[in-house]
């Protein structure tokens, strides 16, 4: 048990999340993976059972009290992402799915323009598939490289790696995670913006991980694109952000053609509407959208310095309970790391871990997290991830080592 | 906590297995694999005798083992009745007598998320059969 004193009133938030009381296999449910995704609060579920029941009809396209009321919801909560990540402006902020649909539309709209066969985008060795595979993908359709940018044994951005990546001067994309969905690495992604910027390349941030945990100021950190997804930020699926500079957006042809991005269409041309628009054809997730600018409001209320320093609680916690663990060794080492640990036990595989974690009602991920080559680089083939939220207590973390305790005594 | 699945006979036969290994000759190879986890399982038939070599979890590799134990020396037609009775078996839970100690990974219809690892083995035996038929091969029943 930890006696400090935590920086949230933890029990309080976990009232607010109607599944953590939950009971799996008759165990007190511990949920360690919202790192693949997080569980809603009661506010974001009322706020989608609102506009269901209340406020409810098509955006953007009828002149009538419903859908003015729905629309004024909708837009309003693009105001809200506006403020999160700080952006110069609202018109910056594109609703797409989820964080793989706002790099894949990054991939296929300013990467087949901006971008010409022979130039280069560099990724890191610790991406996510979301941030790999759509790069592949413009590679092979579009004649551009993909070069990887090494992480040193720590699991931290290897800089003389970055630097040769980028010698030649052919690299025009930087895509980067901010925080490693495998290690907990949070990236330096100022410096790296700088170092990109004074390169003549862009970067584009995966801030699925690290939203959930810090406050993001992408004017701050200069960034060109940056991505989330909504159901890790405590709201529903279906639901996910692309920012990008205006300038940039400005910029980019559409992604996908139909209702809504249009300014004008005949059988002989259609001309396109301004960004954000532009780049979200057709009926989008209204109720979705609507979910997540209350679990905007519900971190927001709570405060990012608050989420930060729990997390920071949690995870310094973690790693000296765990690395109690006889045969269990921690993947990554970074000095910057936050609320994602991977594992793995001497002679139990990851699968077997997290099945008998499961049946004491621990919910840890195994697999390879959508990591493969991350997975190679490691020297593993898959880990156990245990992955931290606002709701998780201490005490959890003290169940997780208990039931890895039991695991060590059955393989043993 | 129920650990029904883990019991003496998986952990033992994943530990200790009698026919794991890569024989020097061998009529044919059948791979199975799973691409969700990245486990993945060889099995070697070599007329009568059968070895496996699997990497991944626990159930995987004791699935492999009580599979090529209770499959050795029996003709084609015996193992692919034999498969049918585990496959019954691992997704109903329900033991039978000829399974004998295969009847120990009958808690896996328990988890079935790893259904898979009981079956992957299985699935490798049919294509090496499969193999050793296309190219003339061994028992057949
Ligand atoms: C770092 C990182 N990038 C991208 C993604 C993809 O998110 P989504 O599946 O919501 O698009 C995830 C989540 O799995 C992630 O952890």
């Amino acid at each position: 048990m930890s006696t400090t004193l935590l920086p949230l009133d933890v029990h309080a938030i976990r009232r607010d999340f109607p599944i953590l009381s939950q009971k799996v296999h008759g165990k007190p449910f511990v949920f360690l993976d919202s790192g693949a995704s997080a569980q809603k609060p009661k506010q974001v579920i009322e706020a989608m059972r609102f506009v269901m029941e209340e406020q409810y009809a098509n955006v953007h396209r009828g002149l009538h009290y419903m859908s003015e009321k729905a629309s004024d919801a909708y837009e309003n909560v693009r105001d809200k992402v506006a403020e999160l990540l700080n952006a110069g402006s609202r018109e910056e902020i594109v609703f797409t799915r989820n964080a793989t649909e706002s790099i894949n539309l990054v991939a296929y709209t300013w990467g087949r323009t901006a971008l010409k066969p022979g130039d280069a985008v560099a990724v890191s060795e610790m991406e996510h598939h979301a941030n790999l595979v759509p790069w592949q993908m413009l590679r092979d359709a579009h004649g551009t490289e993909l070069r990887i940018i090494k992480i040193t044994d720590s699991g931290e951005l290897d800089w003389d790696s970055l630097e040769q990546v980028f010698a030649d001067g052919k690299v025009k994309l930087l895509a980067l995670t901010h925080m490693s969905n495998v290690l907990g690495t949070y990236t330096p992604v100022e410096r790296l913006a700088k170092f990109a910027h004074e390169h003549g390349a862009k970067i584009l941030l995966d801030g699925s991980q690290a939203i959930v945990h810090r406050a993001v100021d992408v004017q701050a950190i200069d960034a060109d694109f940056y991505v989330f997804s909504g159901h890790k930020l405590y709201g529903p699926t279906g639901i996910g952000v692309l920012y990008a500079k205006a300038e940039i957006l400005d910029s980019m042809p559409p992604f996908m053609g139909g209702g809504d991005m249009i300014a004008s269409v005949s059988y002989q041309k259609s001309t396109w509407a301004k960004p954000p628009h532009r780049f979200e054809a057709g009926t989008p997730a209204i109720i979705e959208t609507i979910g997540l600018g209350a679990a905007i409001d519900y971190v927001r209320a709570i405060g990012f310095e608050n989420i930060a320093a729990h997390e920071q609680h949690l995870t310094e916690h973690a790693l000296s309970t765990l690395s109690g663990i006889e045969g269990l060794r921690i993947l990554g080492a970074a000095q910057d790391r936050g609320g994602v640990i991977s594992f793995v036990m001497k002679d139990a595989h990851a699968h077997d871990i997290a099945t008998l974690l499961d049946r004491q009602g621990i919910a840890v991920r195994a697999g390879h997290h959508c990591a493969e080559p991350l997975m190679g680089r490691l020297g593993v083939t898959s880990t156990a991830r245990a992955t931290f939220g606002l709701y998780t207590l201490p005490e959890e973390i003290d169940a997780l080592a208990t039931g890895l305790e039991r695991v060590r005594k059955i393989f043993a | 906590m129920s650990e029904a699945l883990y019991q003496s006979i998986v952990l033992e036969s994943s530990r200790n297995p009698r026919h794991a290994g890569r024989p020097d000759v061998f009529k044919a190879e059948g791979q199975s694999e799973n691409r969700m986890c990245g486990d993945k399982v060889s099995v070697f038939f070599n007329g009568a005798e059968l070895r496996h070599e699997a990497q991944g979890c626990t159930i995987l590799a004791a699935s492999a083992e009580l599979m090529c134990e209770a499959a050795t020396g029996k003709t084609t037609g015996e193992i692919a009745i034999l498969s049918d009775k585990f496959e019954h078996l691992v997704k109903t839970g329900q033991e039978t007598p000829e399974l004998g100690e295969l009847n120990a990974l009958a808690s896996i219809a328990q988890y079935p998320s790893r259904l898979r690892c009981a079956t992957l083995p299985w699935s490798a035996l049919r294509d090496a059969i499969a193999r050793a038929g296309s190219t003339g091969g061994p028992a057949n029943g």
